[in-house]
């Protein structure tokens, strides 16, 4: 394999066909279309079907038929389009299935609805939140590769710049280990023998007496979460021992703080940055022991203030967290911001140094 | 089947009744359930079951059920099942489809998770011309919650949202869904059968096969609308639900073939042809 000159939302298609990912289902919707548009014109060739779903609900639905034959499949979006697949997304958790979803944000206004979620009940989703194309091929792997490892649902969370910049990159099938046999999935070969397969969220198995008992169920999935939360957390941190200012942002614009954080470094300014690559599960424990002897926590984020919520979880209390994001968009309400710009970026960083306040 | 004597019925037992074969679909775990007394779903799903052990396509069969009473089977029928959410197993059932093209692919929804909630999706499965047969239990009513209005919900008809009767202006007329999806070019095959009597069980069982075989050829899309009784929905007495059917639901979702070999007749058509020929019934016993 040699390195290729790409679009984000390219790269993103094929790592996951890489992955074995042989069906995707999903709805037009910017920025996040040419996604849809590479896994349309390249899963065929590679044996798979990409269906242009009527409708975001219909998408997830295709998806989960897919998945729960065993089979690697995605959907994705944008948020928004991610706002109608919620219902799913948790019914498909509580079921134990292991979808990928890709969500090409328009900027990071979905950081809660990705961590937290639109849909009812008790479940999470693993998020990982590349910086970059080429962390965004291994990441988009990866996924499928926790998916499968924990059988719970993982989310991309990219966003335009992602998907619609160019990198060179090289798209490789990556091993990450062993996985369990899917002994769950159905392929109807089971029938009239007793040992049918049921794949469900309502906590209902097949068999004679007591088959529905969603209470054990619920415990299993809230029991699966607490091992993904203490075993799943991925996050890079530099400068951090005796940084005065430790800088936490995710996604694309993590990529122009550390840019930012690498230059004022060099001229001998006492700052680091928290880079989550998991936002969930979230790094708490980084974030605890970066914020030791820093004077100060700052979050940039591109929205009014989401993540700065687990920021102030993980610091708690032991240095004050501030805000030096914010909303930024262009025109569209798509793309970039003005606020992703290294000068301005290191500019309210030089503030919070300093201790003053952020005019949003 | 084993065969049993008639026992006579003009004289009074010989001997007291005695359980002589349990009934059991072979492709059924087990028969407890705890859907009411007079409800038409478990018929249908004997039906069902009956089918795809007939056809030998047990051991290559996936069956998608949607959220209705009938839910409360989908840990006895003894097939590789995906529980779907409300509405949607359409949708889910393509996505086993197209990663199993060989596999008998069908699901089972009553009318409210198909007509209502998921219209949309059962709309655009059939255009697609999806390889699935989608089974629609329709009692007009939401059974499960108690009895309340659905899209199929014919008009007069009492419900616990329709108190007065379902009146047109006020609520809207009831949709055709047989009519709705056989005229799309995706449909092979679309009929409505009915469970309400002994002929209606024998028809709807020759339908199910039907759609079934033109899933196996690759014809497109297949759908099996089967009304089916509610008395505890529809406030009448068990022993009621039958006749209920066939008067209220049935005088407007009429049964019969509404596509098959690439011929599209509508219910007006169908009441229309059902008219003519009780006509013809009733004229050919007064000669």
């Amino acid at each position: 394999m040699t390195h290729r000159l790409i679009e984000g939302s390219q790269a993103i298609a094929e790592a996951a066909i890489a992955a074995g990912c042989r069906f995707f289902a999903g709805y037009p919707m910017t920025p996040f279309t040419e996604v849809l548009e590479h896994f349309a014109r390249k899963l065929p060739q590679a044996g798979g079907t990409c269906i242009n779903a009527e409708s975001e609900l219909e998408a997830v639905g295709m998806a989960w038929g897919a998945v729960a034959t065993g089979a690697r499949a995605a959907t994705g979006s944008t948020g928004q389009g991610l706002s109608l697949m919620q219902e799913s997304f948790s019914e498909m958790t509580l079921a134990g299935l292991p979808l990928v979803i890709f969500n090409m944000a328009r900027g990071q206004g979905d950081y809660y609805q990705s961590t937290r979620g639109g849909g009812h009940g008790d479940y999470r989703h693993i998020v990982l939140a590349p910086m970059d194309i080429r962390e965004a091929v291994q990441l988009t792997q990866l996924a499928f590769h926790l998916a499968d490892s924990w059988r719970n649902p993982v989310l991309v969370y990219g966003d335009y710049l992602l998907a619609h910049t160019y990198e060179s990159v090289e798209i490789a099938p990556l091993e990450f280990g062993n996985l369990p046999t899917k002994d769950w999935a159905v392929d109807g070969s089971r029938g009239g023998s007793g040992k049918s397969r049921l794949v469900t969220s309502l906590g209902m198995s097949k068999g004679v007496g007591k088959n529905v008992d969603p209470e054990s169920h619920w415990k299993a999935v809230a029991e699966r979460h607490k091992q993904i939360e203490a075993t799943e957390v991925r996050v890079e941190c530099e400068f951090t021992e005796d940084a005065e200012l430790v800088v936490v942002a995710y996604g694309t614009p993590a990529k122009f703080v550390r840019y930012v954080v690498h230059q004022m470094r060099e001229e001998g300014v006492p700052v680091g940055y928290v880079r989550p690559i998991t936002l969930w599960p979230f790094p708490y424990r980084a974030l605890a022991d970066a914020a030791q002897g820093a004077r100060r926590v700052a979050v940039f984020e591109l929205n009014a203030g989401q993540m700065i919520d687990d920021v102030r979880l993980g610091v708690l209390g032991s240095a004050p967290v501030v805000a030096i994001g914010g909303i930024s968009t262009d025109a569209s309400g798509f793309g970039v911001g003005g606020l992703l710009d290294t000068e301005i970026i290191r500019g309210r960083i030089e503030s919070a140094l300093k201790g003053q306040e952020i005019s949003a | 089947m084993s065969s049993h004597d008639f026992v006579p019925t003009n004289a009074p037992p010989s001997k007291p009744a005695r359980k002589v074969e349990t009934l059991k679909p072979e492709l059924l775990l087990h028969t407890n359930h705890h859907l009411c007394p007079g409800c038409g779903e478990p018929l249908v799903l004997r039906q069902l079951l009956e089918v795809v052990e007939e056809l030998g396509l047990a051991q290559r069969t996936i069956a998608v059920a949607g959220i209705g009473c009938y839910t409360a089977f989908s840990g006895s029928l003894d097939l590789d099942l995906v529980q779907a959410l409300h509405g949607r197993a359409p949708s889910v059932a393509t996505g086993t489809k197209r990663m199993l093209p060989d596999r008998l692919v069908f699901t089972l929804q009553g009318d409210g998770d198909m007509v209502n909630e998921g219209l949309q999706e059962v709309i655009h499965t059939a255009a697609r011309g999806e390889n699935i047969t989608c089974v629609l239990l329709n009692n007009g009513v939401f059974g499960e919650t108690g009895g309340h209005m659905t899209s199929t919900t014919v008009i007069g008809q009492r419900t616990k949202n329709t108190l007065e009767g379902r009146d047109a202006s006020y609520h809207g007329h009831p949709i055709l869904i047989g009519d709705l999806l056989a005229q799309l070019d995706g449909t092979a095959y679309a009929a409505r059968g009915s469970v309400h009597d002994a002929a209606g069980v024998a028809g709807t069982k020759r339908m199910l096969r039907k759609a079934f075989e033109s899933q196996l050829r690759g014809d497109g899309f297949s759908l099996v609308e089967v009304l089916t009784m509610c008395p505890t929905g529809w406030f009448v007495p068990t022993a009621e639900g039958p006749g209920y059917l066939d008067r209220v639901l049935g005088t407007v979702h009429v049964t019969g073939e509404l596509k098959a070999g690439g011929r599209f007749v509508t219910t007006a058509e169908l009441r229309a042809r059902n008219q003519r020929q009780a006509r013809q019934t009733r004229e050919g016993g007064s000669d």
